[in-house]
Protein backbone atom coordinates (compact mmCIF):
# COMPACT_ATOMS: atom_id res chain seq x y z
CA UNK A 1 0.00 0.00 0.00
CA UNK A 2 2.99 2.31 0.32
CA UNK A 3 4.01 2.23 -3.34
CA UNK A 4 1.29 4.47 -4.67
CA UNK A 5 -0.52 7.68 -3.76
CA UNK A 6 -4.18 7.15 -2.93
CA UNK A 7 -5.98 10.17 -4.34
CA UNK A 8 -9.26 9.08 -2.82
CA UNK A 9 -8.01 8.79 0.72
CA UNK A 10 -9.21 12.24 1.78
CA UNK A 11 -12.41 12.20 -0.23
CA UNK A 12 -15.87 11.64 1.16
CA UNK A 13 -18.21 11.23 -1.81
CA UNK A 14 -21.30 11.54 0.38
CA UNK A 15 -20.24 15.01 1.51
CA UNK A 16 -21.55 16.98 -1.46
CA UNK A 17 -24.94 15.29 -1.21
CA UNK A 18 -25.16 16.13 2.49
CA UNK A 19 -24.20 19.79 1.91
CA UNK A 20 -26.66 20.11 -0.99
CA UNK A 21 -29.49 18.57 1.01
CA UNK A 22 -28.92 20.73 4.09
CA UNK A 23 -28.33 24.01 2.26
CA UNK A 24 -30.89 23.45 -0.50
CA UNK A 25 -28.25 24.58 -3.01
CA UNK A 26 -26.98 22.93 -6.14
CA UNK A 27 -23.24 23.18 -5.45
CA UNK A 28 -22.44 20.95 -8.44
CA UNK A 29 -23.18 23.82 -10.83
CA UNK A 30 -20.24 25.92 -9.55
CA UNK A 31 -17.76 26.34 -12.42
CA UNK A 32 -15.13 28.31 -10.51
CA UNK A 33 -15.67 31.75 -12.02
CA UNK A 34 -14.41 33.30 -8.78
CA UNK A 35 -17.05 36.03 -8.50
CA UNK A 36 -17.76 35.04 -4.90
CA UNK A 37 -14.11 35.32 -3.91
CA UNK A 38 -13.68 38.61 -5.80
CA UNK A 39 -16.52 40.32 -3.91
CA UNK A 40 -16.01 38.80 -0.45
CA UNK A 41 -15.37 41.52 2.17
CA UNK A 42 -14.08 38.95 4.67
CA UNK A 43 -11.79 37.11 2.25
CA UNK A 44 -8.64 38.73 3.64
CA UNK A 45 -9.18 36.74 6.84
CA UNK A 46 -9.88 33.40 5.10
CA UNK A 47 -7.45 30.50 4.86
CA UNK A 48 -9.33 29.08 1.83
CA UNK A 49 -11.04 31.52 -0.57
CA UNK A 50 -14.77 30.88 -0.78
CA UNK A 51 -14.52 29.60 -4.38
CA UNK A 52 -12.02 26.97 -3.17
CA UNK A 53 -14.44 26.01 -0.41
CA UNK A 54 -17.05 25.41 -3.12
CA UNK A 55 -14.56 23.28 -5.07
CA UNK A 56 -13.69 21.40 -1.89
CA UNK A 57 -17.36 20.55 -1.39
CA UNK A 58 -17.60 19.28 -4.98
CA UNK A 59 -14.53 17.10 -4.46
CA UNK A 60 -15.80 15.75 -1.14
CA UNK A 61 -12.86 17.18 0.81
CA UNK A 62 -14.92 17.12 3.97
CA UNK A 63 -12.13 17.48 6.50
CA UNK A 64 -10.33 20.41 4.89
CA UNK A 65 -13.56 22.30 4.35
CA UNK A 66 -15.03 21.69 7.81
CA UNK A 67 -11.71 22.54 9.50
CA UNK A 68 -11.25 25.76 7.54
CA UNK A 69 -11.05 29.13 9.24
CA UNK A 70 -13.09 30.67 6.40
CA UNK A 71 -16.46 29.19 7.42
CA UNK A 72 -16.13 30.99 10.78
CA UNK A 73 -15.01 34.33 9.34
CA UNK A 74 -17.90 34.64 6.85
CA UNK A 75 -19.89 37.83 7.56
CA UNK A 76 -23.14 36.44 6.08
CA UNK A 77 -23.46 39.57 3.90
CA UNK A 78 -24.56 37.47 0.87
CA UNK A 79 -22.50 39.44 -1.66
CA UNK A 80 -21.29 36.06 -3.01
CA UNK A 81 -24.85 34.76 -3.39
CA UNK A 82 -25.93 37.94 -5.15
CA UNK A 83 -23.13 37.70 -7.72
CA UNK A 84 -23.13 33.95 -8.42
CA UNK A 85 -23.94 33.45 -12.12
CA UNK A 86 -25.42 30.04 -11.32
CA UNK A 87 -27.71 31.32 -8.57
CA UNK A 88 -26.04 29.34 -5.83
CA UNK A 89 -26.76 30.91 -2.44
CA UNK A 90 -23.09 30.64 -1.51
CA UNK A 91 -23.64 32.29 1.89
CA UNK A 92 -26.22 29.59 2.69
CA UNK A 93 -23.63 26.94 1.80
CA UNK A 94 -21.08 28.62 4.09
CA UNK A 95 -23.65 28.67 6.88
CA UNK A 96 -24.48 25.00 6.35
CA UNK A 97 -20.78 24.15 6.53
CA UNK A 98 -20.45 26.05 9.79
CA UNK A 99 -23.42 24.17 11.22
CA UNK A 100 -21.93 20.85 10.10
CA UNK A 101 -18.55 21.73 11.57
CA UNK A 102 -20.02 22.76 14.94
CA UNK A 103 -22.21 19.67 15.13
CA UNK A 104 -19.16 17.52 14.46
CA UNK A 105 -17.26 19.40 17.18
CA UNK A 106 -14.82 21.22 14.87
CA UNK A 107 -14.46 24.83 16.00
CA UNK A 108 -11.48 26.31 14.19
CA UNK A 109 -12.03 29.88 15.42
CA UNK A 110 -13.25 29.40 19.01
CA UNK A 111 -13.59 33.12 19.78
CA UNK A 112 -16.39 33.43 17.21
CA UNK A 113 -18.35 30.65 18.84
CA UNK A 114 -17.66 32.13 22.29
CA UNK A 115 -19.08 35.44 21.15
CA UNK A 116 -22.22 33.89 19.69
CA UNK A 117 -22.85 31.74 22.74
CA UNK A 118 -22.35 34.74 25.05
CA UNK A 119 -24.94 36.69 23.08
CA UNK A 120 -27.37 33.76 23.11
CA UNK A 121 -26.89 33.29 26.87
CA UNK A 122 -28.21 36.79 27.45
CA UNK A 123 -31.21 36.02 25.23
CA UNK A 124 -31.90 32.83 27.19
CA UNK A 125 -31.58 34.63 30.54
CA UNK A 126 -33.44 37.85 29.75
CA UNK A 127 -35.55 37.11 26.67
CA UNK A 128 -33.80 39.96 24.91
CA UNK A 129 -30.15 40.37 24.10
CA UNK A 130 -28.12 42.53 26.43
CA UNK A 131 -25.02 44.29 25.18
CA UNK A 132 -23.07 44.66 28.42
CA UNK A 133 -24.02 41.15 29.47
CA UNK A 134 -22.76 39.78 26.13
CA UNK A 135 -19.48 41.65 26.55
CA UNK A 136 -18.99 40.47 30.14
CA UNK A 137 -19.67 36.82 29.29
CA UNK A 138 -17.46 37.03 26.22
CA UNK A 139 -14.57 38.52 28.22
CA UNK A 140 -14.86 35.73 30.77
CA UNK A 141 -15.02 33.00 28.15
CA UNK A 142 -12.24 34.33 25.96
CA UNK A 143 -10.09 35.87 28.70
CA UNK A 144 -9.85 38.95 26.49
CA UNK A 145 -10.75 41.31 29.29
CA UNK A 146 -9.80 44.52 27.53
CA UNK A 147 -12.10 43.99 24.55
CA UNK A 148 -13.46 47.40 23.50
CA UNK A 149 -12.70 49.17 26.79
CA UNK A 150 -11.71 52.13 24.58
CA UNK A 151 -15.37 52.52 23.57
CA UNK A 152 -16.83 52.43 27.06
CA UNK A 153 -16.43 56.14 28.00
CA UNK A 154 -18.25 57.41 24.87
CA UNK A 155 -20.88 54.67 24.94
CA UNK A 156 -21.69 55.43 28.58
CA UNK A 157 -21.58 59.23 28.16
CA UNK A 158 -23.98 59.03 25.21
CA UNK A 159 -26.36 56.75 27.14
CA UNK A 160 -25.87 54.05 24.51
CA UNK A 161 -25.42 51.19 26.92
CA UNK A 162 -28.30 49.91 28.98
CA UNK A 163 -26.68 48.81 32.23
CA UNK A 164 -29.67 46.69 33.21
CA UNK A 165 -31.08 44.03 30.91
CA UNK A 166 -34.45 44.70 29.32
CA UNK A 167 -36.77 41.83 30.19
CA UNK A 168 -40.07 41.53 28.26
CA UNK A 169 -43.26 42.07 30.24
CA UNK A 170 -44.40 38.57 31.16
CA UNK A 171 -40.82 37.48 31.80
CA UNK A 172 -38.10 35.59 30.01
CA UNK A 173 -39.35 32.07 30.81
CA UNK A 174 -41.00 31.36 27.42
CA UNK A 175 -37.69 32.11 25.69
CA UNK A 176 -35.69 30.04 28.18
CA UNK A 177 -38.02 27.11 27.37
CA UNK A 178 -37.20 27.43 23.63
CA UNK A 179 -33.49 27.11 24.48
CA UNK A 180 -34.17 24.24 26.88
CA UNK A 181 -36.04 22.22 24.23
CA UNK A 182 -33.39 23.03 21.65
CA UNK A 183 -30.65 21.76 23.96
CA UNK A 184 -32.53 18.59 24.88
CA UNK A 185 -33.20 17.79 21.25
CA UNK A 186 -29.57 18.36 20.27
CA UNK A 187 -28.52 15.96 23.03
CA UNK A 188 -31.01 13.35 21.91
CA UNK A 189 -29.71 13.66 18.37
CA UNK A 190 -26.11 13.50 19.55
CA UNK A 191 -24.97 16.88 18.18
CA UNK A 192 -23.36 19.91 19.78
CA UNK A 193 -26.16 22.35 20.78
CA UNK B 1 -52.15 53.22 9.17
CA UNK B 2 -51.98 50.84 12.16
CA UNK B 3 -49.20 48.26 12.07
CA UNK B 4 -47.59 45.79 14.45
CA UNK B 5 -44.14 46.90 15.51
CA UNK B 6 -41.04 44.93 16.46
CA UNK B 7 -38.40 47.37 17.83
CA UNK B 8 -35.59 44.83 18.29
CA UNK B 9 -33.21 44.69 21.24
CA UNK B 10 -30.84 47.44 20.16
CA UNK B 11 -33.78 49.87 20.36
CA UNK B 12 -33.55 49.37 24.13
CA UNK B 13 -29.77 49.86 24.20
CA UNK B 14 -27.28 51.11 21.65
CA UNK B 15 -29.81 52.47 19.15
CA UNK B 16 -32.21 54.37 21.41
CA UNK B 17 -31.75 57.31 19.04
CA UNK B 18 -33.02 55.24 16.08
CA UNK B 19 -35.96 54.13 18.19
CA UNK B 20 -37.06 57.56 19.41
CA UNK B 21 -36.65 59.14 15.97
CA UNK B 22 -38.58 56.25 14.37
CA UNK B 23 -41.38 56.76 16.88
CA UNK B 24 -41.39 60.54 16.33
CA UNK B 25 -41.42 60.33 12.52
CA UNK B 26 -44.10 57.63 12.41
CA UNK B 27 -46.25 59.65 14.81
CA UNK B 28 -45.89 62.71 12.60
CA UNK B 29 -46.84 60.68 9.51
CA UNK B 30 -49.87 59.02 11.17
CA UNK B 31 -48.34 55.56 11.24
CA UNK B 32 -49.45 53.96 14.51
CA UNK B 33 -46.85 51.49 15.72
CA UNK B 34 -48.35 48.82 17.97
CA UNK B 35 -45.48 47.12 19.77
CA UNK B 36 -45.84 43.31 19.87
CA UNK B 37 -46.60 42.52 23.53
CA UNK B 38 -43.85 40.51 25.22
CA UNK B 39 -41.63 40.32 22.12
CA UNK B 40 -38.27 38.55 22.44
CA UNK B 41 -34.91 38.78 20.67
CA UNK B 42 -34.91 37.45 17.09
CA UNK B 43 -31.56 35.76 17.85
CA UNK B 44 -29.76 38.02 15.38
CA UNK B 45 -26.63 36.60 13.70
CA UNK B 46 -25.53 34.40 16.63
CA UNK B 47 -28.73 32.30 16.50
CA UNK B 48 -28.66 31.60 12.76
CA UNK B 49 -24.90 31.10 12.84
CA UNK B 50 -25.45 28.35 15.42
CA UNK B 51 -28.69 26.75 14.22
CA UNK B 52 -31.40 27.62 11.68
CA UNK B 53 -34.21 26.01 13.66
CA UNK B 54 -33.29 27.79 16.90
CA UNK B 55 -33.23 31.10 14.99
CA UNK B 56 -36.61 30.37 13.41
CA UNK B 57 -38.14 29.40 16.76
CA UNK B 58 -37.07 32.68 18.38
CA UNK B 59 -38.57 34.59 15.43
CA UNK B 60 -41.70 32.44 15.18
CA UNK B 61 -42.68 33.27 18.76
CA UNK B 62 -42.82 36.97 17.83
CA UNK B 63 -44.58 36.37 14.52
CA UNK B 64 -47.09 34.16 16.30
CA UNK B 65 -47.93 36.84 18.89
CA UNK B 66 -48.34 39.42 16.11
CA UNK B 67 -50.58 37.02 14.16
CA UNK B 68 -52.71 36.34 17.24
CA UNK B 69 -53.27 40.11 17.53
CA UNK B 70 -54.64 40.06 14.01
CA UNK B 71 -51.70 41.93 12.47
CA UNK B 72 -51.33 41.79 8.68
CA UNK B 73 -48.23 43.95 8.52
CA UNK B 74 -45.28 44.06 10.90
CA UNK B 75 -42.64 46.78 10.73
CA UNK B 76 -39.16 46.67 12.22
CA UNK B 77 -36.43 49.33 12.03
CA UNK B 78 -33.54 46.83 12.24
CA UNK B 79 -32.37 45.03 9.06
CA UNK B 80 -31.03 42.08 11.06
CA UNK B 81 -34.39 41.54 12.77
CA UNK B 82 -36.06 42.04 9.39
CA UNK B 83 -33.84 39.42 7.78
CA UNK B 84 -34.38 36.85 10.53
CA UNK B 85 -38.14 37.37 10.75
CA UNK B 86 -38.51 37.11 6.97
CA UNK B 87 -36.25 34.04 6.84
CA UNK B 88 -38.32 32.30 9.51
CA UNK B 89 -41.58 33.08 7.66
CA UNK B 90 -40.13 31.80 4.41
CA UNK B 91 -38.63 28.60 5.88
CA UNK B 92 -41.74 27.74 7.86
CA UNK B 93 -43.66 27.32 4.62
CA UNK B 94 -41.95 23.91 4.47
CA UNK B 95 -43.97 21.47 6.61
CA UNK B 96 -40.97 19.46 7.92
CA UNK B 97 -39.18 22.63 8.96
CA UNK B 98 -42.32 24.03 10.58
CA UNK B 99 -42.72 20.76 12.49
CA UNK B 100 -39.14 20.94 13.84
CA UNK B 101 -39.62 24.58 14.89
CA UNK B 102 -43.00 23.94 16.50
CA UNK B 103 -41.33 21.28 18.67
CA UNK B 104 -39.27 24.08 20.23
CA UNK B 105 -42.26 26.33 20.97
CA UNK B 106 -44.77 26.22 23.84
CA UNK B 107 -47.62 25.88 21.35
CA UNK B 108 -47.48 25.41 17.57
CA UNK B 109 -47.15 28.72 15.69
CA UNK B 110 -49.97 30.26 13.66
CA UNK B 111 -50.31 28.95 10.09
CA UNK B 112 -49.96 32.40 8.55
CA UNK B 113 -47.74 35.21 9.72
CA UNK B 114 -47.98 38.94 9.01
CA UNK B 115 -45.84 40.35 6.20
CA UNK B 116 -42.66 41.82 7.69
CA UNK B 117 -41.23 45.01 6.18
CA UNK B 118 -38.73 47.63 7.25
CA UNK B 119 -39.87 50.90 8.80
CA UNK B 120 -38.38 52.58 5.72
CA UNK B 121 -40.73 50.63 3.44
CA UNK B 122 -43.62 51.37 5.81
CA UNK B 123 -42.97 55.10 5.54
CA UNK B 124 -42.81 54.87 1.74
CA UNK B 125 -46.11 52.96 1.75
CA UNK B 126 -47.75 55.63 3.86
CA UNK B 127 -46.85 58.51 1.57
CA UNK B 128 -45.10 58.87 -1.76
CA UNK B 129 -42.24 61.26 -2.61
CA UNK B 130 -44.56 64.05 -3.71
CA UNK B 131 -46.61 63.90 -0.53
CA UNK B 132 -43.50 63.68 1.62
CA UNK B 133 -42.13 66.79 -0.11
CA UNK B 134 -45.34 68.61 0.82
CA UNK B 135 -44.79 67.71 4.49
CA UNK B 136 -41.26 69.16 4.62
CA UNK B 137 -41.06 72.07 7.04
CA UNK B 138 -37.30 72.45 7.07
CA UNK B 139 -35.64 71.64 3.76
CA UNK B 140 -32.42 69.64 3.75
CA UNK B 141 -31.25 71.73 0.80
CA UNK B 142 -27.53 72.39 0.97
CA UNK B 143 -26.77 69.03 2.59
CA UNK B 144 -24.78 66.49 0.62
CA UNK B 145 -25.45 63.00 1.93
CA UNK B 146 -24.49 59.38 1.26
CA UNK B 147 -27.20 56.73 1.73
CA UNK B 148 -25.74 53.58 3.26
CA UNK B 149 -28.10 50.60 3.50
CA UNK B 150 -25.68 47.96 4.73
CA UNK B 151 -25.72 44.38 3.50
CA UNK B 152 -28.79 42.90 5.18
CA UNK B 153 -31.56 45.23 4.06
CA UNK B 154 -31.51 44.01 0.45
CA UNK B 155 -29.80 40.61 0.61
CA UNK B 156 -30.33 37.75 0.09
CA UNK B 157 -32.56 39.16 -2.66
CA UNK B 158 -35.24 36.44 -2.73
CA UNK B 159 -35.72 36.77 1.03
CA UNK B 160 -35.61 40.55 1.38
CA UNK B 161 -37.32 41.67 -1.85
CA UNK B 162 -36.01 45.17 -1.23
CA UNK B 163 -35.48 46.88 -4.59
CA UNK B 164 -32.21 46.29 -6.50
CA UNK B 165 -30.10 44.17 -4.10
CA UNK B 166 -26.92 46.11 -4.91
CA UNK B 167 -28.35 49.49 -5.80
CA UNK B 168 -31.47 50.30 -3.77
CA UNK B 169 -32.85 53.85 -4.13
CA UNK B 170 -35.55 54.13 -1.48
CA UNK B 171 -33.50 56.12 1.03
CA UNK B 172 -32.32 58.46 -1.71
CA UNK B 173 -35.91 58.96 -2.85
CA UNK B 174 -37.06 59.88 0.67
CA UNK B 175 -34.18 62.25 1.38
CA UNK B 176 -34.21 63.85 -2.07
CA UNK B 177 -37.89 64.63 -1.47
CA UNK B 178 -36.69 66.43 1.67
CA UNK B 179 -34.32 68.57 -0.39
CA UNK B 180 -30.99 66.83 0.25
CA UNK B 181 -28.41 66.17 -2.44
CA UNK B 182 -27.70 62.42 -2.49
CA UNK B 183 -24.36 61.33 -3.90
CA UNK B 184 -23.89 58.16 -5.89
CA UNK B 185 -22.46 55.86 -3.21
CA UNK B 186 -21.03 52.64 -4.67
CA UNK B 187 -20.50 51.03 -1.23
CA UNK B 188 -24.13 51.55 -0.22
CA UNK B 189 -24.75 47.83 0.30
CA UNK B 190 -21.23 46.78 1.29
CA UNK B 191 -20.83 45.04 4.65
CA UNK B 192 -19.60 47.16 7.61
CA UNK B 193 -18.08 44.15 9.40
CA UNK B 194 -21.22 43.36 11.35
CA UNK B 195 -20.91 41.94 14.85
CA UNK B 196 -17.24 41.03 14.34
CA UNK B 197 -16.32 44.27 16.16
CA UNK B 198 -16.09 42.37 19.43
CA UNK B 199 -14.40 39.05 18.50
CA UNK B 200 -12.40 40.21 15.43
CA UNK B 201 -11.92 43.96 15.47
CA UNK B 202 -9.76 44.07 12.32
CA UNK B 203 -12.67 42.80 10.22
CA UNK B 204 -14.96 45.62 11.28
CA UNK B 205 -12.30 48.32 11.30
CA UNK B 206 -11.20 47.47 7.76
CA UNK B 207 -14.69 47.19 6.26
CA UNK B 208 -16.13 50.21 8.05
CA UNK B 209 -12.94 52.14 7.25
CA UNK B 210 -13.46 51.62 3.51
CA UNK B 211 -16.99 52.98 3.73
CA UNK B 212 -15.97 56.03 5.78
CA UNK B 213 -12.99 56.68 3.51
CA UNK B 214 -15.19 56.77 0.42
CA UNK B 215 -17.72 59.00 2.16
CA UNK B 216 -14.91 61.40 3.17
CA UNK B 217 -13.54 61.41 -0.37
CA UNK B 218 -16.98 62.25 -1.73
CA UNK B 219 -17.04 65.14 0.73
CA UNK B 220 -20.47 64.39 2.15
CA UNK B 221 -21.87 66.05 5.27
CA UNK B 222 -23.00 62.72 6.70
CA UNK B 223 -23.49 59.04 6.02
CA UNK B 224 -27.14 58.10 6.47
CA UNK B 225 -27.87 54.63 7.86
CA UNK B 226 -30.86 52.40 8.48
CA UNK B 227 -29.17 49.75 10.66
CA UNK B 228 -28.26 49.88 14.37
CA UNK B 229 -25.15 47.75 13.91
CA UNK B 230 -23.89 49.65 10.85
CA UNK B 231 -24.44 52.90 12.73
CA UNK B 232 -22.47 51.66 15.72
CA UNK B 233 -19.60 50.39 13.60
CA UNK B 234 -19.35 53.60 11.58
CA UNK B 235 -19.97 56.03 14.46
CA UNK B 236 -18.92 54.63 17.85
CA UNK B 237 -16.11 52.60 16.25
CA UNK B 238 -15.04 55.40 13.89
CA UNK B 239 -11.74 55.96 15.74
CA UNK B 240 -10.92 52.24 15.44
CA UNK B 241 -11.71 52.35 11.72
CA UNK B 242 -9.52 55.43 11.28
CA UNK B 243 -6.64 53.80 13.12
CA UNK B 244 -6.84 50.76 10.82
CA UNK B 245 -6.40 53.07 7.82
CA UNK B 246 -3.84 55.39 9.47
CA UNK B 247 -6.19 58.31 9.36
CA UNK B 248 -8.81 60.16 11.41
CA UNK B 249 -12.36 60.51 10.26
CA UNK B 250 -14.86 63.15 11.36
CA UNK B 251 -17.91 61.80 9.62
CA UNK B 252 -21.33 62.09 11.25
CA UNK B 253 -23.34 58.89 10.83
CA UNK B 254 -27.02 59.66 11.17
CA UNK B 255 -30.14 57.48 11.03
CA UNK B 256 -32.46 58.19 8.10
CA UNK B 257 -35.29 58.67 10.61
CA UNK B 258 -33.29 61.45 12.30
CA UNK B 259 -32.89 63.21 8.92
CA UNK B 260 -36.58 62.77 8.10
CA UNK B 261 -37.45 64.14 11.54
CA UNK B 262 -35.32 67.22 10.93
CA UNK B 263 -37.00 67.78 7.56
CA UNK B 264 -40.46 67.35 9.08
CA UNK B 265 -39.54 70.07 11.56
CA UNK B 266 -39.80 67.81 14.62
CA UNK B 267 -38.18 69.05 17.84
CA UNK B 268 -34.52 67.99 17.79
CA UNK B 269 -34.83 66.61 21.32
CA UNK B 270 -37.21 63.98 19.92
CA UNK B 271 -34.60 62.79 17.45
CA UNK B 272 -31.78 61.75 19.78
CA UNK B 273 -29.12 63.62 17.81
CA UNK B 274 -27.18 64.21 21.03
CA UNK B 275 -26.50 60.47 21.23
CA UNK B 276 -24.27 60.36 18.16
CA UNK B 277 -20.62 59.67 19.03
CA UNK B 278 -19.41 61.87 16.14
CA UNK B 279 -21.19 65.18 16.58
CA UNK B 280 -23.64 66.29 13.90
CA UNK B 281 -23.40 69.94 15.01
CA UNK B 282 -21.70 71.09 11.81
CA UNK B 283 -24.47 69.54 9.75
CA UNK B 284 -27.14 71.08 11.98
CA UNK B 285 -25.37 74.44 11.68
CA UNK B 286 -25.54 74.17 7.90
CA UNK B 287 -29.22 73.36 8.16
CA UNK B 288 -29.77 76.44 10.30
CA UNK B 289 -27.81 78.72 7.97
CA UNK B 290 -30.45 81.04 6.47
CA UNK B 291 -28.49 81.26 3.21
CA UNK B 292 -28.99 77.51 2.74
CA UNK B 293 -32.38 77.06 4.33
CA UNK B 294 -34.26 79.16 1.81
CA UNK B 295 -36.54 76.57 0.23
CA UNK B 296 -37.32 78.80 -2.73
CA UNK B 297 -33.73 79.94 -3.33
CA UNK B 298 -32.24 76.93 -5.03
CA UNK B 299 -29.13 78.76 -6.25
CA UNK B 300 -26.96 78.49 -3.15
CA UNK B 301 -24.85 75.46 -2.49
Amino acid sequence: MNDHIDLNRLRDPSFIAAVEAQSGQNVSTCYQCGNCTAGCPAGFAYDMPVSQIMRGVQLGLRDSVLHSRSIWMCLSCSTCSQRCPNNIDVAAVMETLRHMARKAGYVTVPKMEKFWLSFLNTVRLFGRSHEIGTMALYMMRSLRVFTDVDLAPTAIAKGKLGLLPHIPPGGAKPVARIFQRYKERARREGVRP
Amino acid sequence: MNVAYYPGCSAKGSSKDYEISTQAVCRALNITLEEIPGWNCCGSTPAHAVDTELSAALCARNLDIAASQGAKLLLTPCPSCLSNLRAASQRMEKPEFRQRVNELLDTPAAETFPEVLSVMQGIAMQLDKENLALRVKKTLKGLRLAAYYGCLMSRPADRMRFEDPENPQLMEDLLTACGAEMVDFPLKTACCGAAFGIPERAMTARNSGRILELAARLDVDAVITACPLCQMNLDLRQTQAGRALNTRFHMPVVYFTQMLGLALGLPRKQLGLNKLAVSADKLLGKLDDPRLADAEGGQQS
